[in-house]
């Protein structure tokens, strides 16, 4: 790790920061790349596929995976889809979309909408058949149907469950949207793929905007998650975090049986 | 490694690939066939080293993710605080996408075999990590004092009740590591590895040629999956696998 190196380094970042608020001459000649006109339109592009597909996503996943939940039927259905999603390529999927069903904005949207359904259905399905059936009952006293049930007791209950397959589903999606520019639809993937035009400084720069992306709308959903949770949830964890740091330590526990209970 | 680094090198643009129709005509001339039998038999060869070298891969990321995790799990399990501090931190190395954390890691190690390490091993950490100390709260108090009743000490405590106890979980937080490493490992292509991703990056219009490498990398995870399932049947025969579902 010698000096050189560290500054070999902190120009190839600085040349990637400088890329993206100055435009410059492509390695190509000819054109300028960067600057921030092109890296702000590539952004934009990137978050309305990645959008569209996460709403596609939530669209047809969450009704299925609630009433999945709601009537504890399909079980077999919801968690094997979940565990196949994982095993799907994603370079093939987008690959196969490309080549099988065509290319442009409404087919990528399409197949990263194939990438997010899986958790979020298998998530919306755990979460709402996880929901305690004492308070299903108690609702049901109280005079609610079906729906309101669902909406006023299941939901609210299961809202920490589906978030967290939402935000899978939204990381999945966003990074998948780099790889749309292989089915001609230009994201920030494009500076990624492009390294001949862009130099090694648009490649990092690309990255370090797809990283960005990722981790704001990662905090983004948890705050949405944060604001969709029922208090009471949020009272009773909170509750239990306080419980567990009262527990004794390991090593102060007695080593020995407890005494006969009365 | 040498021609599949002169073909990547400069990834000379999807232009290129995209007109290269050469020894594939006959079968691409075919519109509209989804797969070419004579082609994937005659051509299959090409398959077994993206195949080989994206299992070596997988497996080496798991295993190197597993050391660390089960490190960091054994470790919190008495030092608690380090639980939500590890869990956030992974959290956010998981956040990033793979293209990103490859060519973030460009001007650090370059591109090859350890970048492509590096970024698999990382996204493994969260799910192993998260599964072990969730095994290791689940062991029940009185299998504990069982153990200690015994007069074992702590140490003999974790590797022989709680560990043991803990083998399903484990188990489960390595299928899903397992699976997922296996998709992800595809896109190393772009970290200069010839992996599945190879072959699909380089003739990506090419249907059969998806079919074949698509559906290679599924059955991989899916044969890994199995003989995980498999082991543990064998290491902890007195719990069924559950279905359960951890995203």
């Amino acid at each position: 790790m010698s000096a050189a190196f560290h500054l070999g380094l902190l120009n190839v970042f600085g040349d990637a920061i400088d890329f993206i608020f100055n435009q410059q001459e492509a390695r190509t000649g000819q054109t300028t790349v960067g600057g921030p006109d092109q890296v702000f339109h590539l952004t934009g592009q990137h978050l309305k596929v990645t959008f569209l597909a996460l709403g596609l996503a939530v669209l047809i996943a969450l009704p299925t995976g609630v009433a999945l939940g709601h009537f504890r039927r399909g079980e077999a259905v919801a968690i094997s889809l979940g565990n196949a999603g994982r095993a799907v390529p994603e370079l093939a999927l987008i690959a196969f979309v490309a080549a099988f069903i065509g290319v442009g904005l409404l087919n990528v949207t399409f197949a990263l909408a194939v990438l997010g359904i899986p958790p979020i259905l298998t998530n919306s399905y755990v979460g709402v058949s996880q929901v305690d059936r004492n308070a299903v009952e108690a609702a049901r006293g109280m005079g609610m149907r079906g729906l309101q049930v669902v909406a006023r007791v299941e939901l609210p209950l299961a809202v920490p469950t589906i978030m967290a397959g939402v935000r899978t589903a939204a990381i999945n999606i966003i990074a998948t949207a780099a790889l749309a520019s292989l089915a001609g639809l230009s994201t920030l993937g494009d500076l990624i793929l492009g390294r001949n035009v862009y130099g090694d400084a648009g490649v990092v720069a690309g990255a370090i905007m797809i990283a960005l992306l990722a981790i704001t709308l990662e905090l983004g959903l948890a705050g949405l998650q944060w604001v969709l949770t029922p208090r009471g949830l949020k009272v009773a964890r909170a509750g239990a975090q306080a419980r567990s740091r009262q527990e004794p330590r390991p090593w102060m526990r007695p080593r020995t049986a407890p005494g006969p209970r009365p | 490694m040498t021609p599949m680094a002169t073909a990547l090198a400069p990834l000379v643009g999807q232009v290129e690939i995209h007109s290269r129709t050469g020894e594939n005509a006959p079968c691409q001339a075919q519109q509209g066939k989804v797969f070419c039998l004579d082609w994937a038999i005659d051509n299959f060869d090409r398959y077994t080293t993206p195949l080989l070298n994206q299992l070596l891969l997988v497996l080496i990321a798991v295993a190197i993710g597993f050391v660390v995790a089960f490190a960091f799990a054994v470790l919190s399990h008495r030092q608690r605080w380090l639980i939500p501090t590890f869990t956030a931190a992974t959290g956010v190395l998981y956040t990033i996408p793979s293209l990103a954390f490859i060519f973030l890691l460009l001007p650090i190690t370059g591109l090859g075999w350890e970048t492509a390490i590096i970024v698999l091993s990382v996204y493994t950490l969260q799910i192993i990590y998260r599964n072990i100390v969730a095994g290791l709260n689940n062991v029940p108090p009185e299998s504990k004092d069982a153990g200690r009743g015994m007069g074992m000490t702590d140490r003999q405590l974790l590797w022989r009740v709680e560990l043991p106890l803990a083998l399903p979980e484990i188990i489960a937080g390595l299928r899903i590591a397992t699976v997922s490493t296996v998709a992800i490992s595809t896109l190393m292509v772009f970290a200069n590895v010839n992996t599945l991703g190879q072959p699909l990056y380089q003739q990506i219009d090419f249907k059969t040629n998806i079919v074949i490498a698509g559906g290679l990398s599924i059955l991989m995870a899916i044969v890994l999956d199995v003989m995980l399932l498999l082991a543990q049947r064998l290491l902890a025969p007195w719990r069924k696998p559950s279905m359960e579902a951890m995203t």
